[in-house]
């Protein structure tokens, strides 16, 4: 188990202030301005070598994505933070705003160095209100005492902080409908090309990156690449904030050590199944885009992001969500193509026509009020939107119904024949 | 019904709300004034008592120089805003997979009994609006409702009652966790950063 003096998080639950004087009891914004004095390619190198891998789901390498940004012109270039959490199953960037902002207020600093920005754009769900409201104290905190503004934290570096509340849509969380919105339009994704390092917020440069990637980069620095790579297997670098939901004994956000297998960490930390081990059912192992697994993988599988790939799921946000025997397996497949009917921005056809039809036949077989063939139909429809469309949501959207029919379908055509028997008699 | 309020000829900001509003327009660069438009919706829903009448996008559309159709569009899209009126305490419970395996179905079925409303309605005294929402990230708290700015989490069906209860008589009930957890941290105690705790 991953030991309390190499945890980043050290404030995950809030036993602590959130404020400036408790952050830097807690280390951060300590030697900021030598950290920054190293410079530009230290930075991106160390952040390249610790194998920090975005937290936001798709797991791009941090410091690559960094070096892609152009070399300055007469554009700004511009930092995103992408607080805009939504992916059912994950709340963990929460944590980092209400209790630790100061924590990412240093990392948006380092990392706008990083890739030559003097603008950052903080994004947060509209509903994370009260979580908003700490963060912009912290950010009036950090201008205050010379953190932000003209040569942040003594630094020489000027970096200007702002915070951009959303109003309520979970396609936000895609990187160019994020900067649509922060636009002042409706956040519906951009092609790509041309990709947001080249054109991003308002047409200029732009790097965008997660809450808990950004807020894990100062203390990276501090510690050094070494000691965030001496984690997890090789190329699933570091520590990861893992939220566990659903039917354990315990719900509770943690962070672990990648590449922790996934019994280990729900036994350890969320007090284990509900009802034991033996009466798992299946897990989602990272956010509700990532596919279901049967409990004969969970007995072994390891959550990092190969791991997870080699058993056609992924790790996503580390959002675990637990089910028993209990659950109507289903119908908790079903409910999530319900969310992604709700959220689909409505842009590409095969997402907003037919992620609803998908849910109407979803709902159809929570019944059983379907045909065998159907589920055959279904899989097919999945493969017409995966890969289809504008943005990834598309793909996000199919993939817990195909995980179901990977892994359950004997259950769905018990479903139905169920069903069938029932009408025949009545 | 309060649906029925009918929509005021008029909206400016207050002089409160019109610095906020200056001071956030002044977030973005020179002439992409536009950026500031879900903030200053945000703003004029709150003055108009949570909902965004016609006269108010108007209003953000002149202060913003956008067309107002631009603005309609983004007060459509984002389910944040209120287009009709809705009860002093709107009433948000999330029904997405993590909150219904943890029990979702019963705290709907509570605010229902308690209020006597269904699913998007108001009650007569347009005290509160019930309304089923996606995912809010609370879901290691779940089940949980939002109502108004606060999560309430951790909720049995006895706690909702309890809080609407207290709201129905004036009173806030304490927000966040309903079972005195702090934040994510396990019910029991964690299992990290036990000297902190």
């Amino acid at each position: 188990m991953l030991e309390d003096k190499d945890r980043i998080f050290t404030n995950l639950y809030g036993f602590e202030g959130w404020n400036l004087a408790a952050a830097r009891r807690r280390g951060v914004w300590d030697n900021t301005a030598e950290i920054i004095k190293k410079g530009q390619a230290w930075v991106i190198e160390e952040t390249k070598n610790s194998g920090l891998r975005g937290r936001g789901g798709a797991g791009f390498p941090t410091g690559m994505k960094w070096s892609f940004m152009p070399k300055p012109s007469d554009k700004p270039h511009y930092l995103l933070v992408n607080a805009d959490e939504s992916e059912p199953g994950t709340c963990k960037d929460r944590d980092i705003l209400r209790y630790d902002p100061h924590r990412l207020l240093e990392g948006a600093l380092i990392a706008a160095f990083a890739i030559q920005a003097h603008t950052v754009y903080i994004y947060i769900r509209g509903e994370f209100y009260n979580e908003a409201s700490n963060v912009q104290l912290a950010i009036d905190e950090a201008y205050a005492y010379g953190l932000l503004g003209r040569n942040a934290a003594g630094s020489g570096w000027d970096c200007d902080v702002y915070l951009h509340r959303g109003a309520g849509a979970y396609v936000c969380g895609e990187e160019t409908a994020l900067m649509e919105s922060i636009e002042g339009k409706k956040g519906q994704p951009r092609n790509k090309p041309p990709f947001p390092a080249g054109a991003g917020l308002y047409s200029c440069p732009t790097t965008i990156n997660n809450v808990e990637t950004i807020a894990s980069v100062p203390e990276i620095l501090r510690r050094g690449a070494g000691w965030f790579s001496s984690f997890g297997r090789p190329k699933n670098s570091g520590t990861k904030l893992f939220c566990i939901s659903g039917h354990v004994n315990q719900p509770c956000n943690v962070e672990e050590a990648m590449s922790i297998p996934l019994k280990e960490l729900i036994e350890k930390h969320a007090g284990g199944v509900r009802g034991g081990w033996d009466n798992l059912l299946a897990v989602i192992p990272g956010g509700s885009s990532t596919p279901v697994l049967p409990k004969d993988i969970c007995d072994t599988v390891l959550m990092d992001f190969d791991a997870l790939r080699d058993v056609k799921s992924g790790l996503g946000t580390a959002g675990v969500i637990v089910m028993d025997q209990s659950t109507d397996i289903i119908y908790a497949i079903a409910r999530l193509s319900g969310f992604y009917k709700h959220e689909s921005c409505g842009q590409c056809t095969p997402c907003r026509e037919g992620v609803a039809w998908l849910w109407r036949m979803m709902m159809r077989m929570v019944k059983g009020d379907a045909t065998v063939e159907e589920i055959d139909q279904m899989m097919d429809i999945t493969k017409e939107i995966e890969g289809h469309t504008i943005c990834a949501f598309g793909d996000g959207a199919v993939w817990p119904v195909q995980g179901l029919i990977r892994h359950f379908k004997p259950q769905m055509i018990e479903r139905i024949e169920k069903y069938r028997k029932q009408a025949r008699v009545a | 019904m309060n649906d029925a309020k009918p929509q005021p000829a008029l909206f400016s900001f207050s002089p409160d709300n019109l610095a906020r509003a200056e001071k956030i327009v002044g977030k973005y660069p020179a002439g992409r004034q536009a950026s500031a438009v879900i903030p200053l919706l945000d703003i004029a829903q709150r003055q108009s008592g949570n909902w965004l009448p016609q006269a108010a996008m108007d209003y953000v559309a002149a202060m913003l120089e956008m067309p107002p159709i631009r603005v309609y569009e983004v007060a459509s899209f984002y389910t944040m805003f209120n287009l009709k009126p809705v009860g002093e305490n709107f009433v948000q419970v999330c029904t997405t997979t993590p909150c219904w395996l943890r029990g979702s179905d019963e705290i709907v079925h509570a605010c229902k009994r308690k209020l006597g409303i269904g699913m998007n309605q108001t009650t007569e005294d347009s005290k509160f609006t019930l309304h089923e929402v996606e995912c809010m990230g609370a879901c290691v708290n779940a089940p949980m409702v939002q109502i108004n700015d606060d999560y309430y989490e951790d909720l049995t069906p006895e706690l909702m009652d309890s809080i609407l209860d207290a709201l129905k008589e004036g009173k806030k009930p304490d927000v966040g966790s309903q079972t005195g957890r702090k934040g994510s941290c396990a019910q029991n105690g964690s299992t990290s950063l036990k000297e902190k705790a």
